[in-house]
């Protein structure tokens, strides 16, 4: 493991991930899901490579972001995109 | 003579071959990804063990910086601006990037094939969770069943375990008799043979069991357990994820946009790597499946190629022959068998990004009717994921492609600071 750690907020819950982790990555690490779908279902990362769009979440209120092509940079702020 | 500027799209391993190749020959060679590093999706970064290196990327990896070729990650391409312009996102604005010969490497993505449950959080590609465990994802301890077609999964089991996971089982839904011709076949090709003895020693206790597939996923909230069945017999396994996938399915579309030939679902090139677009080469998966080896050897000659390098040396040629025969019986060997194909029930969701289900989908006559009936494939993934299942389930065939070949952000729209001829931007 890189030594080195970031701190983010996932849904307003700060969790510390190894430097250079996927934002996708950070998510499962916090349980959280990615978005919830158009009928509530909740959704977390499927393809893992920018392909399904199923782990697109708010970060830093940009809306529909692909967290697994988003590296977690100090102080992110992601959310579950409702 | 002004050099000649050589534009490649993907830095997976055919884009980097191919940007070497042309790049030692005197072209002004620039190369884009969406991802944020070079090595596309077998030599991704892991983050987590930056200093495990494998020998055929970093050899790759250095070839291609000694080159001085440039690289530009974090740009996806999503339309054409003029037949010699393509357009960039990158983080909220656009960039304009031209071009005199232009290399498609795009690669491929997994294949799913929608079964009950498969939506539920813990279910993932095969490749898919390889890929988020690299990007940092812990495994450690979970309970993981491996599912699906492909040698991929044998490649994934073996990666996981590795990271401490408890690989229950790998379900492989080729039978053996399917499968024995091609093991056989890999006695030709020894350094294959060689990774496949790595990966089942990796893999210690955890079965391969072929003639395999899933039918179900349970969970409420997220997956609990996963039901098997070998066409005789069903059984439900407790485990933590589902790594799940049916083998590969090409990037074509920005070869489509751009006008080239496809056949059988495949870009349609020459000897050259040349598609049937003056001056457009395309090289690795989008030509044909047929893994790592051959993705490589088909950059290095499109590349050449680029840089009117020419006779192609037959050492190449030879080479590339040999990989795409190995490609051919690959897809031979892990053909779906006609079950996977009507795993999903009524209520299953096919189309994720709309929640489109199966019984929606079944009254419809074809891509476009089930588009404008039932808005499945009109979502974000652009129908990326449920185009190449409902190929698989209904035989239908996506229409035409349509920029931008991927959302954009709507800054993007309202920032015009773009621009920058590619090569000159190093
Ligand atoms: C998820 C996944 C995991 C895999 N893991 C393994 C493995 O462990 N072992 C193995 O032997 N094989 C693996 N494979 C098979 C693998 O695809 C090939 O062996 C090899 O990577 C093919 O090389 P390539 O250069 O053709 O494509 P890729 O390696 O797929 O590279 C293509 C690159 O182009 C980028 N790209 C595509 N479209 C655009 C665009 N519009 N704009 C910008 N960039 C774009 C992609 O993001 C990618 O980085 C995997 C395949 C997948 C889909
Ligand atoms: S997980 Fe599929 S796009 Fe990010």
């Amino acid at each position: 493991m890189p030594d080195q750690q970031v701190v983010i907020y996932v849904n307003g819950s700060s969790i510390s991930v190894p430097a250079g982790s996927m934002l996708s990555a950070a998510l499962l690490m916090a349980s959280a899901p990615c978005r919830i779908s158009i009928t509530g279902q909740p959704r977390t990362a499927l393809c893992g490579m920018g392909i399904c769009l199923e782990c697109r979440a708010v970060v830093n209120g940009v809306l529909h972001t692909r967290t697994c092509q988003t590296v977690c940079q100090e102080g992110m702020r992601v959310e579950t995109q409702p | 003579m002004k050099p000649m500027d050589v534009l490649v799209v993907g830095a997976g391993p055919a884009g980097l071959a191919a940007a070497t190749a042309a790049s030692r020959n005197g072209c002004r060679v620039a190369v884009l990804d969406d991802n944020p590093a070079a090595g596309g999706q077998i030599w991704r970064a892991d983050i987590t063990r930056p200093h495990h290196e494998d020998a055929a990327r970093s050899a790759a990896i250095a070839a291609f910086h000694t080159s001085g070729a440039a690289l530009l990650p974090g740009r996806r391409i999503v339309d054409v601006r003029s037949p010699s312009t393509l357009l960039a996102e990158a983080g909220g604005h656009f960039e304009t990037y031209r071009w005199d010969r232009l290399i498609l490497g795009t690669g491929a993505r997994e294949r799913f094939l929608p079964f009950p449950g498969w939506t539920l959080p813990g279910v993932f590609g095969a490749g898919g969770l390889q890929a988020l465990v690299k990007g940092g994802y812990s495994v450690s301890g979970k309970r993981i069943v491996v599912a699906g077609t492909g040698p991929l999964l044998l490649a994934v089991a073996a990666h996981l375990r590795e990271y401490g996971a408890s690989t229950i089982t790998v379900a492989e839904q080729a039978s053996a008799l399917q499968i024995l011709p091609f093991a056989v076949s890999l006695m030709r090709s020894p350094g294959k043979l060689l990774q496949g003895a790595g990966y089942r020693k990796a893999l210690g206790d955890t079965p391969y069991q072929t003639g395999c597939w899933p039918i179900s996923a349970q969970g409420d909230e997220e997956l609990r357990s996963v039901t098997l069945t070998d066409g005789k017999r069903t059984w439900t396994i407790e485990c933590d994820l589902l790594a799940c996938g049916f083998h590969l399915a090409p990037n074509t579309e920005l070869a489509q946009l751009l006008g080239c030939t496809l056949q059988e679902g495949f870009v349609r090139v020459d000897t050259q790597q040349q598609t049937s677009v003056p001056n457009i080469y395309c090289a690795g998966e989008p030509t044909g499946i047929a893994g790592v080896d051959a993705a490589q050897v088909q950059g290095e000659i499109a590349g050449l190629a680029a840089a009117d390098c020419n006779p192609i040396p037959t050492s190449l040629l030879a080479r590339r022959a040999k990989e795409a025969a190995f490609g051919r019986r690959l897809t031979h060997a892990f053909r779906l068998r006609p079950e996977v194909l009507k795993l999903a029930s009524q209520e299953t969701i096919v189309c994720r990004c709309e929640d489109v289900t199966f019984g929606q989908l079944q009254t419809r006559s074809n891509w476009t009717d089930a588009k404008l009936h039932t808005r499945c494939g009109m979502g974000p993934c652009q129908g990326r994921i449920c185009g190449a299942a409902t190929e698989a389930l209904f035989g239908w065939q996506p229409t035409s492609v349509r920029a931008p070949l991927f959302p954009v952000p709507v800054a993007a729209f309202c920032d015009e600071t773009s621009s920058l001829n590619a090569p000159s931007a190093r």
